[in-house]
């Protein structure tokens, strides 16, 4: 750059500016003139036109908030719905005399008394242009009053809004989730949110924000002296939200709703050759209509300081220990390594003695002799204990989460925990210790470090059931558009193949069914009358080494039973996880029978359904 | 520094009691846009008049040094409006969608404002110091075309489209007048309309929809488009004489958005009229005659490009607000000078009219 002053004297360069000031001038000008010259063609013009517009004439603008879109189960009952609310407004601007309207206003709504005796809020006070909600969701027989004395209650209006509403109560309503007022954090994240807007919380609800939510329109309409509306001048109407078929079976949620009541725990059942969500339920549940309605903060604080933790989805949050659910897995990760073949058999004594310590089996008598079917069949921990030292931690852990476990699945449910598959390498993370070779045998019958999620479990047994596919869990199936017409459609998504091969599953399949059918299987209360059913019990310590911590000891320290199944054996269609915490007692005693009851449902449903579409009763499903 | 006596006896009072009459209108305008009744005082008025009272100490500091030792410390100003806009999307914080501010206590900065100052000096100083003899082509502002695109693009992020258009002509009006040459001007115009879908694509929804309402106001009469048709009614209802101050429908009404930001000219248009408006023009008119002669009486290139910088920032302020108002331009933000409430942006205007006045007295003294 040339700094270079000395070229022109000072008065050159000076002079050579003068001239485009000159210009700028004239350009200032004549825009200062057009500006005058449209001042005179608005005030003066069209002034007296304007004018009345502005004082005859009360014009409002009038945002119309969009219908939020419906939820329906898959065979098209609604699941989720919109209800009218009405509210009690007043339009100060057209009231003449506040205190004698709010007096007549009393006798029809009963929350308006408060407000005559000198209770008037602040904002009634002083003058104000705003409307004012004096009254929300009131009652029909209010509304009626109010609409039949309209006359005599000029600047009273009554606003029809639509509330969320869902049927079925409490039932699903983790999976739901609900809506609620969107809050500062969430209007400044995502735009088209004004104040008091509704906005999905958790669940589906808030996963499924965009496409549920829809578009405001607006009305510019205009007004008489009383607040009614004379005419719409103008309308862009709102655009609804989109709707949604769910996965989930309306019929079958409430019959594993009915089978779960008594206990608190988690359970879902997922469709095995696409990954489908058909059930979710977890106890103890809210209802999600008192936040649909506005829930007052009493019964917030409720749900919230609830020891039971009503408000936790447990099926995608609560990470257990999956105890022996673990084992068909391992199993299959023995045979594929080839470090045992189904007739390999080893000797339990009820113990294994490793490390200067005996790993005890839960059967303290021993089971003998077994090889893998036998030691799946009755859970045997001894025959796991040896299948642990020859496969090692790395192999573990590596299978394990080929199966899905110890990951983030992405599912559209909003975020659901990961659980935790350990490894060396985990642990020295962690906790910054290396692996003890002890703590492996504790992995392999699904203690230790190791959790899960109810969700990632059906996921793990439906890759066995289906021969080794892991499917992602989906919600929904289609987005529909106001007029139910299809705007999407989400086909059944593989998150990865186990890659292990197909008779060694058939093994593990076999054994899981000896479970149900074998004579000493543990699972024996999951029979079914007419369908084969393959499975396995659980029981999760909740603290170590106390095994048989049972019913009688604090809650908290009870162990937690699984039972996983799927069905019918030979063919598999569905799998049913459930999770009952702090029982105290077998997965065997208190899951199977609850597991038994929907996988009865399932069937009761599903067959009806064929026979009413098809008229074909298919034959009775037989095992291999 | 010493002090000089030729300061009093030259000091602009033209200019000053100018700006003191814009202030008085503006306080009234903000007043009445807030008024809530008799005897409720608005905490608007209370925080404009503080910021009158910074502002005034803020043209006292500009107007006291010599302007000659602020172009030697321009690009320090320049690197300090840079440095609060980079801190801006770090530690701002977030209002009606955008982020803007930085909060100070009971008051937040909008460093955008600030940068204009920077701007200014930056530019005056560098087509000051460099004077190519075949006059300024494309190359030749290159380096200042870069001063103004880096705080343009990041005040555009915030997003705050008014703010970075009025650096943009600034920075033309700079250019302009230091003899760019017609040609280039034609080609920075064409290179405008080249950024301008880009421009376009990153503007956030509710820019585009007022842009495209006010193309196509029947299209969205209620969203933006209601705004613009409120703000007519409200200007052309004041007709000759107005409605008289404080009885305003509209305004009371509350049918306008920002009325003590953004629209208090449309209010001061309801209550005082035609008569009032054209008064208040012809005061905007006589502020910018005056800049205009103090840009031509000052006896070096630096002083006049000050004066003529800032006749550009209150006229193309004033062009883009009132345009807005009387709906012949889009709403894009922009306060009117010296009226508006918002204390950056005043405090900005002041400090720029006491370079102005520093200008103006200091001619003398050469």
């Amino acid at each position: 750059m040339n700094e270079t002053p000395e070229v022109f004297t000072s008065q050159e360069t000076l002079a050579a500016c003068y001239r485009r000031v000159g210009v700028m001038s004239l350009i200032i000008l004549l825009v200062l003139c057009v500006l005058g010259f449209r001042l005179w063609q608005l005030q003066i013009v069209d002034g007296s036109r304007l004018r009345t517009l502005s004082e005859k004439n009360r014009l409002r603008l009038r945002r119309l908030p969009p219908m939020r879109g419906l939820m329906h189960d898959r065979t098209g009952r609604v699941v989720v719905a919109n209800r009218p609310s009405f509210d009690v407004v007043i339009v100060p601007a057209d009231v003449q005399e506040m205190s004698l309207l709010l007096h007549k206003l009393a006798r029809y709504v009963p929350d308006v008394k408060d407000l005559g005796n000198g209770n008037l809020p602040r904002n009634l006070r002083r003058p104000a242009y705003e409307d004012i909600v004096v009254a929300r969701d009131v009652s029909r027989q209010t509304l009626v009053a109010i609409e039949a004395h309209q006359m005599d209650l000029p600047g009273v209006r009554i606003d029809v809004s639509s509330k969320r509403y869902y049927p079925a109560e409490s039932v699903a309503a983790h999976l739901l989730g609900h809506v609620g007022e969107v809050n500062n954090t969430e209007m400044e994240l995502f735009s088209g949110y004004r104040l008091g807007d509704l906005t999905g919380k958790v669940g589906l609800e808030k996963a499924w924000e965009e496409a549920l939510r829809g578009h405001s329109g607006g009305q510019q309409v205009e007004i008489d002296a009383s607040g009614r509306t004379l005419r719409v001048l103008d309308e862009v109407r709102a655009q609804p939200g989109r709707n949604l078929i769910l996965t989930l079976d309306l019929e079958l949620q409430e019959e594993a709703e009915r089978a779960l009541a008594e206990v608190e725990g988690a359970l879902v059942v997922l469709s095995v050759h696409t990954g489908e969500v058909l059930v979710m339920v977890n106890r103890p549940a809210f209802n999600p209509n008192l936040f649909a309605r506005g829930i007052r903060r009493s019964e917030w604080r409720q749900l919230l300081e609830n020891p039971l933790h009503p408000l936790t989805n447990r099926v995608i949050q609560g990470q257990y220990p999956p105890g022996s659910t673990f084992k068909p897995i391992m199993a299959a990760a023995a045979l594929e390594e080839g470090v045992i073949t189904p007739e390999t058999q080893f000797r339990c004594q009820g113990g294994l003695p490793f490390g200067g310590r005996v790993f005890r089996c839960w059967k303290r008598s021993g089971h003998g002799r077994v090889d893998l079917k036998q030691a799946l069949a009755q859970s045997c921990d001894v025959y796991f204990y040896q299948i642990g030292q020859l496969l090692g931690i790395e192999k573990i852990a590596e299978y394990a989460r080929r199966f899905g476990l110890g990951r983030d699945m992405h599912i559209a449910l909003g975020h659901a925990a990961a659980g935790i598959i350990p490894d060396a390498a985990w642990k020295k993370d962690r906790f910054g210790i290396p692996w003890y070779a002890g703590e492996t045998l504790s992995v392999v019958i699904g203690q230790g470090y190791v959790t899960a999620t109810p969700l990632q479990m059906a996921v793990a047994i439906a890759a066995i059931a289906n021969g080794g596919t892991v499917y992602r869990p989906a919600f929904v199936t289609q987005v529909l558009g106001a007029d139910n017409t299809p705007i999407q459609t989400y086909p059944p998504e593989i998150v990865t193949q186990v890659d292990i091969r197909a008779e060694h599953l058939q093994t593990v399949r076999e054994g899981m069914w000896e479970v149900v059918h074998g004579k000493a299987g543990t699972g024996r209360k999951a029979r079914l009358m007419d369908i084969e059913v393959a499975g396995k019990t659980g029981t999760a310590q909740v603290i170590s080494g106390a095994r048989g911590s049972a019913a009688d000891a604090p809650r908290r320290y009870r162990d937690h039973a699984w039972f996983v199944a799927f069905a019918p054996a030979s063919d598999p269609e569905v799998v049913v996880v459930c999770l009952i915490e702090h029982s105290g007692k077998g997965g065997g005693k208190v899951a199977a029978p609850v597991v038994r009851a929907v996988l009865e449902a399932y069937f009761r449903i599903t067959q009806h359904s064929s026979e009413e579409s098809h008229g074909i009763r298919q034959a009775t499903h037989r095992a291999f | 520094m010493g002090f000089d006596r030729r300061l009093i006896e030259h000091f602009d009072w033209v200019l000053f009691f100018l700006t003191a009459g814009l202030l008085s209108v503006g306080i009234l305008g903000i007043y009445s846009a807030t008024y809530e009744g008799a005897g409720y005082a608005s905490p608007w008025v209370t925080r404009q008049i503080v910021w009158v009272a910074v502002g005034l100490a803020g043209m006292a500091l500009a107007f006291a040094i010599d302007y000659r030792h602020f172009e030697q410390w321009a690009y320090v100003f320049y690197a300090a409006a840079l440095f609060l806009l980079i801190l801006v999307p770090l530690i701002g914080s977030f209002g009606g969608g955008a982020r803007r501010w930085i909060h100070l206590g009971p008051f937040s900065l909008q460093p955008a404002e600030f940068m204009k100052i920077g701007l200014l000096l930056v530019i005056a100083r560098f087509v000051n110091r460099y004077v190519p003899i075949e006059g300024y082509g494309i190359r030749e502002i290159l380096i200042p075309a870069l001063f103004v695109a880096l705080p343009a693009g990041l005040i555009l992020l915030q997003p705050n489209l008014g703010t970075a258009v009025t650096l943009g002509l600034l920075f033309l009006t700079l250019t302009f007048v230091s003899g760019l040459r017609l040609r280039s001007l034609a080609v920075l115009g064409l290179i405008g309309s080249g950024i301008l879908p880009f421009v376009w694509a990153h503007l956030e929804p509710y820019q585009r929809q007022r842009i495209t309402s006010f193309l196509h106001p029947d299209l969205d009469p209620l969203g933006a488009g209601y705004h613009m048709i409120q703000a007519k009614v409200t200007v052309g209802s004041g007709m000759l004489w107005g409605k008289g101050f404080l009885l305003g429908t509209q305004n009371r009404l509350d049918f306008l958005p920002e009325k003590h930001t953004d629209f208090v000219f449309a209010v001061l248009a309801e209550e005082w009229g035609f008569v009032g408006m054209i008064g208040l023009l012809l005061l905007y008119g006589a502020l910018l005659a005056r800049l205009i002669v103090i840009a031509l009486r000052a006896r070096e290139r630096f002083g006049l490009l000050i004066a003529v910088g800032v006749a550009g920032m209150v006229f193309w302020q004033l062009i883009i607000n009132i345009g807005m108002n009387v709906g012949v331009l889009p709403v894009v933000g922009v306060p009117l000078p010296l009226l508006s409430y918002g204390g950056s942006s005043l405090l900005t205007m002041m400090l720029a009219l006491g370079l102005a006045l520093n200008v103006s007295t200091r001619r003398f003294l050469f």
